[in-house]
């Protein structure tokens, strides 16, 4: 198996959907961050049989939210001295602002310049949903969804 | 500051605060027309409408306001590309309150976020209509003297009908309703709103395509129009437009305390023979909504029946 360095102090997002890992690397902007950054992908797990990680090197503000909305599976562990100090599970997020677009063309989303594309959580019998707060339309989308 | 923008943006209790304040008005209009004095109402339609418009203006005018606006898209600045969080901080330098028709679903909602005055949603594309469930509130309390305890058949186009969804939503917030819901299979009730104003609240409900077939059981027929402009496919359109056509025969197995309703405008829906019967309610419903949206400015610039802020 692949060897990567453990890290010092950084952050490790696992359990991350196989072949997910890249597409969570563009949503949470690390293409933008000049640390070292690591993406693991087809990794073994007992769990999922395969999974993606990505591990950066350093300590950056990271859009929780936007990976619980993506998969609430995926866990975040902090490092500080090569030891985790915290372990984050995630939840859905209750509202997700300009993450995802609404694809409803009778939306004032799709017409309205600079507008904030805000989805909230909806519970019904078959489970949660997104939906758009302007026109309640559904998010159809996977929640590895484009951005 | 309120809006209102979705039905649901009122409690059941300040609806009947609203509704007992329109009766008022019904009963004595003279005295509620300086309420208003020295406010203006912007109306800001960016579809066409003849009855949502003028009942606002009508509504307005009565209380002694003024009243400033548009009726279409082409002579306003969105035709310019503007945009409506600029339109809504623009009007709010020119009026006091201001109703909003849009074709673009929560556009009012839109403007609402950015408005320094009270907006009120006239009609978001195929989205809500709140200010007609009001009327449409109005005319059942006064026809039926209660809004609970009502088997209420919603027919037509229910997938696109705004007037239904935010009927649906505000019906379904009291005891004792049941829906009986007529549609051709393709125009349904979204089922976002069948698992969240029904299911989710343990409302009873039947989906039915023959109108006749349940006629009898119904407290209140609440008859839509399928709509042209909500249609990307004009074949559809012409396939479904004559689904449903209320006639006097239809009408046979009704109760003769039913009462019918439409949010007009009706084309051919509901035959002309039927206006005479006197479970017809479709023009008493025009009248209510006058006194309804007198009653909503009043309540959202917080004014008394004196003129005063309450």
């Amino acid at each position: 198996m692949l060897n990567i360095d453990s890290l010092e102090r950084g952050i490790v997002i696992d359990h991350i959907k196989a072949g997910s890992a890249m597409r969570l690397y563009q949503l949470l902007n690390l293409d933008r961050m000049e640390c070292c950054v690591a993406i693991i992908k087809n990794a073994r797990s007992s769990k999922l049989g395969k999974k993606d990680i990505i591990k950066i090197d350093g300590m950056v503000d990271l859009d929780v939210e936007v990976l619980g909305f993506i998969d609430p599976n995926i866990t975040i562990a902090v490092i500080d001295q090569g030891k985790i100090i915290e372990k984050k599970r995630l939840v859905p997020p209750e509202v997700l602002r300009n993450v995802i677009r609404c694809r409803n063309p009778r939306c004032i989303t799709s017409v309205e310049l600079g507008v904030d594309h805000i989805f909230r959580l909806s519970r019904g019998q078959e489970g949660q949903r997104y939906r758009c707060v302007y026109c309640e339309q559904e998010y159809q989308g996977q929640g590895t969804g484009e951005k | 500051m309120r809006h209102l923008i979705d039905p649901l943006d009122f409690t059941t209790q300040e609806i009947n605060s609203l509704l007992d304040t329109a009766d008022e008005i019904a009963a004595d209009r003279k005295a509620f027309s300086q309420v208003c004095q020295s406010k203006t109402l912007a109306t800001l339609f960016y579809e066409p409408s003849t009855r949502t418009r003028l009942s606002f203006e009508s509504a307005m005018l009565n209380l002694g306001g003024r009243v400033l606006g548009f009726a279409s898209q082409d002579s306003s600045s969105a035709a310019k590309g503007e945009s409506v969080a600029d339109t809504i901080r623009t009007v709010s330098c020119y009026a006091d309150i201001c109703a909003m028709r849009h074709p673009k679903e929560g556009a009012p909602f839109q403007a609402s976020r950015y408005s320094r005055i009270p907006v009120i949603n006239a009609g978001d594309g195929g989205h809500q209509h709140p200010t007609q469930t009001l009327t449409d509130l109005m005319t059942i309390r006064r026809r039926r003297g209660r809004l609970g305890n009502l088997t209420i058949g919603l027919c037509g186009d229910l997938k696109f009908g705004r007037t239904v969804h935010s009927l649906l939503k505000s019906l379904a917030r009291y005891e004792g309703i049941r829906f009986i819901l007529i549609s051709p299979e393709e125009l349904r009730v979204p089922e976002y709103l069948i698992e969240e104003a029904l299911w989710a609240k343990g409302i009873p409900f039947v989906e039915a395509e023959d109108m006749e077939r349940v006629m009898d059981q119904l407290d209140i027929l609440y008859m839509t129009r399928v709509q042209r402009e909500r249609f990307f496919n004009e074949e559809d359109y012409v396939r479904l437009k004559d689904t449903y056509i209320l006639t006097p025969e239809k009408l046979r197995a009704a109760r003769p305390d039913m009462s019918i309703l439409h949010p007009l405008p009706r084309v051919n829906e509901i035959s002309i023979e039927v206006d005479e019967d006197p479970r017809a309610a479709y023009f008493e419903q025009a009248q209510n909504g006058v006194y309804v949206r007198m009653a909503l400015i009043m309540m959202l610039l917080g004014l008394s029946r004196e003129g005063a802020k309450c």
